[in-house]
């Protein structure tokens, strides 16, 4: 009896070593340590983060340029014609999906000139980036209190002094989150690079899997470091977050 | 015209679309003169003295201030002109991102060109003369309202201004504390400063006032001494006025 249950215990525990053997350490080396392939994942981490980086720094600028514009035209009811362009802008590519723009401006706008990969993705993720910055800037400027305006031009301050000492700081305050959750977007939007044969992050698990004819390991990985990235950018956008409150009770 | 004259308005006119707030208003507001406009809600008091400094466009009329035209846009750098114009707003409006001091010193440092410890020293002074000085370093939301509102007069005064503009100063405020910061006017108008105040406490009008003016319809209706007008109003709309709020 005792030892009829030993026995099970026994080969039960012995299926799970061979079973954790074949499924997990085998596969594990095959996808990632045999041939150095976890270079793959490893330089596809460097390029999505590159492709971020400036994509996000592109958006910001652009976003920046484009709320001003807006805001400034829906407070004072100047600066028609450049409002005009930028609804056109938003419109256009808020309207459209993100991989047909990176397919197109790779396609079509960089068709016949040999250009890197990854300022095609910049520049794509960046144009289509600021479109959404741009509202999520003006939502922020528009929010602040029109006194707060009205105190900074009684004082003397130009429009321009105005919004920068005024009314910016305490609008980039209000948007933190939602710019966070943008940038978090993005960050993961980047995957679609690979349509483009870009070798980023998503491209590089796939690249082990047409090797190994194995998914579940590199995609497992690949979907871990998207999210570890996301958590480690989300805690860093939370302790920004909290330093400026600090200055606000 | 005497050269007395530190604001001049002649046949000023406001509409929003098709509502007119202002119609037609010609006045003078001598150096040192203290003018309270009264009037009920929708007569354009307010309206008008956020004209005076071009908060709101006047759609016709000229304002001079110094005898200079500051209606005429085109040559005029109205930024230049509002640095000599304090203003107080009913809601305080001061910056909640920057302490009380940074508050007070931000417009002399970037405007006047003021050293910051130059500035600071003068905010304090400020502060100390409305009894808050051990607040510089507070933000506005840990303060009272009647503590707002006399930051965001110190804070006017900071630019060391030739006419204080109040619009509603004690409207927003809890009756309580009213009386603190009528007190700092009442100071600020023996100090000789020229003010402008748009108010519903006719009391501060009685006692501080000059000059009393009643504005209804866009239009000043009345204006005299605050004696004269509060006990011998000439107007039926005057009497009515005054009627409902003693």
């Amino acid at each position: 009896m005792v030892s009829d249950i030993s026995v099970w215990f026994t080969e039960t525990w012995e299926n799970f070593q061979q079973w954790f053997q074949t499924q997990i350490v085998d596969k594990f080396i095959l996808n990632f340590i045999v041939e150095e392939r976890w270079r793959y994942l490893w330089d596809g981490l460097w390029v999505t983060l590159e492709i971020t980086l400036f994509a996000v720094l592109v958006g910001i600028l652009l976003g920046f340029l484009i709320a001003i514009v807006r805001a400034t035209h829906d407070k004072t009811g100047k600066l028609r014609f450049f409002n005009a362009i930028c609804k056109i802008y938003l419109t256009v590519i808020r309207g459209t999906p993100v991989l047909v723009q990176l397919l197109i401006i790779n396609f079509v706008v960089f068709q016949s000139v040999s250009i890197n990969k990854v300022i095609v993705a910049v520049i794509a993720f960046g144009i289509n980036s600021g479109a959404y910055v741009a509202e999520i800037f003006r939502s922020g400027i528009m929010s602040i209190d029109n006194g707060q305006f009205e105190a900074g031009r009684s004082l003397g301050f130009s429009y321009a002094s105005t919004m920068i000492h005024i009314i910016i700081p305490q609008a980039f305050k209000n948007v933190l989150p939602a710019l966070g959750n943008e940038f978090i977007v993005l960050l993961k939007e980047t995957s679609v690079s690979s349509y483009i044969a870009l070798e980023e992050l998503t491209r590089g698990g796939d690249l082990i899997r047409s090797r190994t004819f194995d998914a579940f390991m590199p995609l497992l990985a690949v979907a871990l470091i998207y999210l570890v990235l996301v958590m480690i950018f989300t805690a860093m956008v939370n302790a920004l977050e909290r330093r400026l409150r600090n200055s606000d009770h | 015209m005497t050269t007395n004259t530190l604001i001049r308005v002649e046949n000023l006119e406001k509409a929003f679309g098709d509502l007119h707030a202002l119609n037609g208003i010609s006045t003078e507001i001598q150096k040192g003169e203290v003018v309270v406009v009264i009037g009920p809600s929708g007569s354009g008091k307010s309206t008008f003295l956020r004209c005076l400094n071009l908060l709101e466009e006047p759609t016709g009329g000229h304002i001079f201030f110094d005898d200079v035209d500051i209606t005429n846009q085109a040559e005029v750098n109205i930024n230049h002109y509002r640095q000599k114009m304090g203003m107080v707003f009913q809601h305080f409006n001061l910056f909640p991102h920057m302490t009380i001091l940074k508050n007070m010193t931000l417009a002399p440092i970037k405007l006047l060109k003021k050293s910051r410890p130059e500035a600071e020293e003068k905010a304090m002074e400020l502060l100390r003369r409305v009894g808050l000085a051990d607040r510089a370093g507070a933000y506005p939301s840990q303060l009272s309202g009647g503590q707002k509102q006399r930051v965001a007069i110190v804070r006017a005064l900071c630019m060391e201004p030739e006419v204080m503009l109040f619009d509603e100063p004690t409207s927003a405020l809890d009756p309580e504390m009213v009386g603190e910061v009528l007190d700092v006017m009442k100071d600020l108008a023996k100090s000789g400063m020229t003010m402008v105040v748009v108010t519903h406490e006719m009391n501060f009008a009685r006692e501080v006032g000059q000059r009393v003016m009643f504005m209804d319809g866009g239009k000043i209706v009345e204006e005299n001494t605050p004696v004269e007008l509060f006990t011998h109003p000439q107007s039926e709309r005057l009497q009515a006025f005054l009627a409902k709020v003693l």
